[in-house]
């Protein structure tokens, strides 16, 4: 809200698509033709919406997920009912590849089988796109372009690509877009979010931990800040920490629009909470996208139960044995399980005891099952543990998930046919 | 000393592959830091954590490098059911890590990573 309110800005990105998301987005449209996209979009937008209409910011996101178009009809009904019937939106689809990965021979990278044969486990394929359908919307317009799986920097370049006018082979201006795109991309992990080690790396404020913005030249070349009388800072090691951040080889970061090149990039502090960013630059792109391919992976069984005092890690390894044992016996079929001890100070509090080490186990015992039935057998089996094992067992809990998995492989970009869609009232 | 003195470091997972940042608080320490956070330490560090190759990419400008650890997170399959499955916390461990002081350096000539 600070800032949509207090930022100033001409673009504000919400990027809230993490590998797993969209896979799941998948599911929840399987079940509802109208679902399928970011079930935050109401709370958000309906928050930033009239700040960024009085503004005129305009509004780039992939909360479309699964299901852009529904996300888009879903924001018009939503912009209406605001008052804001001028608002333009445009939902960008076409990242949704499944149909093509069923088709053909696309090797996994983790199992080096073709994707096809996961045959019905098969839930999701989806290429991360560029930013020319962002583009075609901004340029068409849109004050809200809602996408699905968009590379993560594309929803920022986009915008500089659209105002700056960059050509789509000016590699170095690209590469430096992205660059923006990457340090912004997940928000407060340049602000001071993901960063703090009390002691060694303090941030003032963590509480109140102010969102990024980006002032960018034409050239590319940026300013790293956020709005005043937010927490966090923005520093060099801040920014330095978020540069590296899942990033590989930092000479090739490879993106559908430009292999960025950041090996070179400088940080220099621009005054309190300001870092300029420059020395970004790029190369020719590949021609091929990720995409991203989720698929049922079986059902997670898990429960927990702690032991505290004397003696409270050897119960709990009697405890995982018995549960080993138990559900070898008398369990289902499990494809993998886990046992583990965790715990410092949720039974004993601070202070009392001190003298037993450790004062207390919480154990946790996890299973991977191939049905839902199977997996919720697992907590069940712990929670027998209060009568049928060790002393002194407390606060069982136990719960049952669907498992994801996620793959990923590579699509010629020509394969991938994205298309905007402007959503009226 | 631990290196958690020198630097400060931030983990990342993409896929099946963990990669984590050691960065110099101080610009003196750098040439310390490149020489002693080597390939062959930081996959002695993590051990059995790692199925695949260990890669370094040094940034001079930043005093940082930047390790890629394939196959840290081994293909989703054990990591999965663990409570931190992204492997996100793991990279915290590299801060650990014994580092000979200034001195030891200077003895021991210049030795590539």
């Amino acid at each position: 809200m600070e800032l949509a309110e207090k930022g100033e800005l001409d673009f504000l990105v919400f990027e809230c698509l993490a590998e797993r998301t969209i896979a799941l987005a998948q599911l929840a449209r399987m079940n509802d033709p109208d679902a399928g996209f970011d079930p935050m979009l109401e709370r958000r937008m309906r928050a930033v919406l009239p700040a960024c209409a009085a503004r005129g910011t305009r509004i780039i996101s992939n909360m479309g997920a699964a299901n852009p178009l529904a996300a888009a009809r879903k924001l018009r009904q939503i912009a209406d009912r605001l008052g804001l019937g001028n608002l333009r939106i445009a939902a960008v689809t076409g990242d949704d590849v499944i149909d093509a990965v069923i088709d053909g021979d696309f090797i996994l990278d983790e199992t080096g089988a073709p994707a096809r044969a996961l045959g019905d486990r098969l839930i999701s394929a989806n290429a991360y796109i560029g930013v020319s359908s962002i583009v075609s919307a901004l340029q068409a317009g849109a004050d809200v372009v809602l996408t699905g799986r968009a590379s993560d920097p594309a929803m920022f370049l986009a915008p500089l690509v659209h105002s700056f006018g960059w050509t789509m082979d000016d590699w170095d201006r690209l590469g430096r877009g992205t660059l923006v795109g990457h340090l912004l991309e997940c928000a407060g992990q340049i602000t001071g979010g993901y960063f703090a080690d009390p002691g060694y790396k303090d941030i003032p404020d963590l509480a109140r931990l102010g969102f990024p913005l980006a002032e960018i030249a034409k050239d590319g070349d940026a300013v790293i800040t956020k709005p005043t009388g937010t927490g966090g800072q923005v520093t060099r090691a801040t920014c330095t920490e978020q540069l590296l951040y899942e990033i590989h080889d930092p000479s090739r970061y490879l993106q559908p629009d430009v292999v960025a090149d950041f090996s070179r990039v400088t940080l220099t502090e621009d005054g309190p909470d300001r870092i300029r960013v420059s020395g970004g630059a790029g190369a020719p792109r590949t021609g091929m996208l990720k995409v991203s391919v989720g698929y049922d992976d079986g059902w997670l069984g898990e429960g927990q139960i702690s032991y505290a005092g004397p003696g409270a890690e050897a119960r709990g390894r009697l405890a995982i044995e018995l549960l080993r044992e138990r559900l070898a016996t008398n369990g289902p079929a499990l494809r993998e399980t886990r046992g583990e001890l965790i715990g410092v100070d949720a039974i004993l509090g601070q202070g009392g005891v001190q003298g037993c080490s450790p004062r207390e186990v919480r154990v946790r015992f996890a299973a991977r099952c191939a049905t839902q039935a199977d997996a919720a057998r697992i907590g069940e089996e712990v929670e027998s543990l209060y009568l049928n094992g060790p002393s002194g067992g407390g606060g069982a809990t136990r719960s049952i998930r669907r498992m994801l998995g996620v793959a990923s492989t590579l699509i010629p970009e020509e394969l991938v046919k994205t298309r905007v869609q402007m959503v009226e009232s | 000393m631990r290196l958690r003195e020198l630097a400060h470091s931030r983990t990342g997972d993409k896929g099946n592959t963990s990669n984590i940042s050691v960065i110099a608080y101080r610009a003196e320490d750098w040439p310390l830091i490149r020489e002693s956070v080597t390939v062959a330490r930081v996959t002695d560090l993590f051990g059995p954590e790692i199925a695949g190759e260990v890669t370094r990419y040094e940034l001079p400008q930043l005093h940082a490098l930047n390790f890629v650890l394939k196959g840290a997170l081994r293909g989703g399959v054990t990591r999965s059911l663990a409570l931190d499955a992204h492997g996100k916390c793991l990279g915290s461990a590299i801060l650990e890590m014994e580092i000979p002081d200034h001195g030891a350096l200077a003895s021991k000539g210049d030795a590539n990573p």
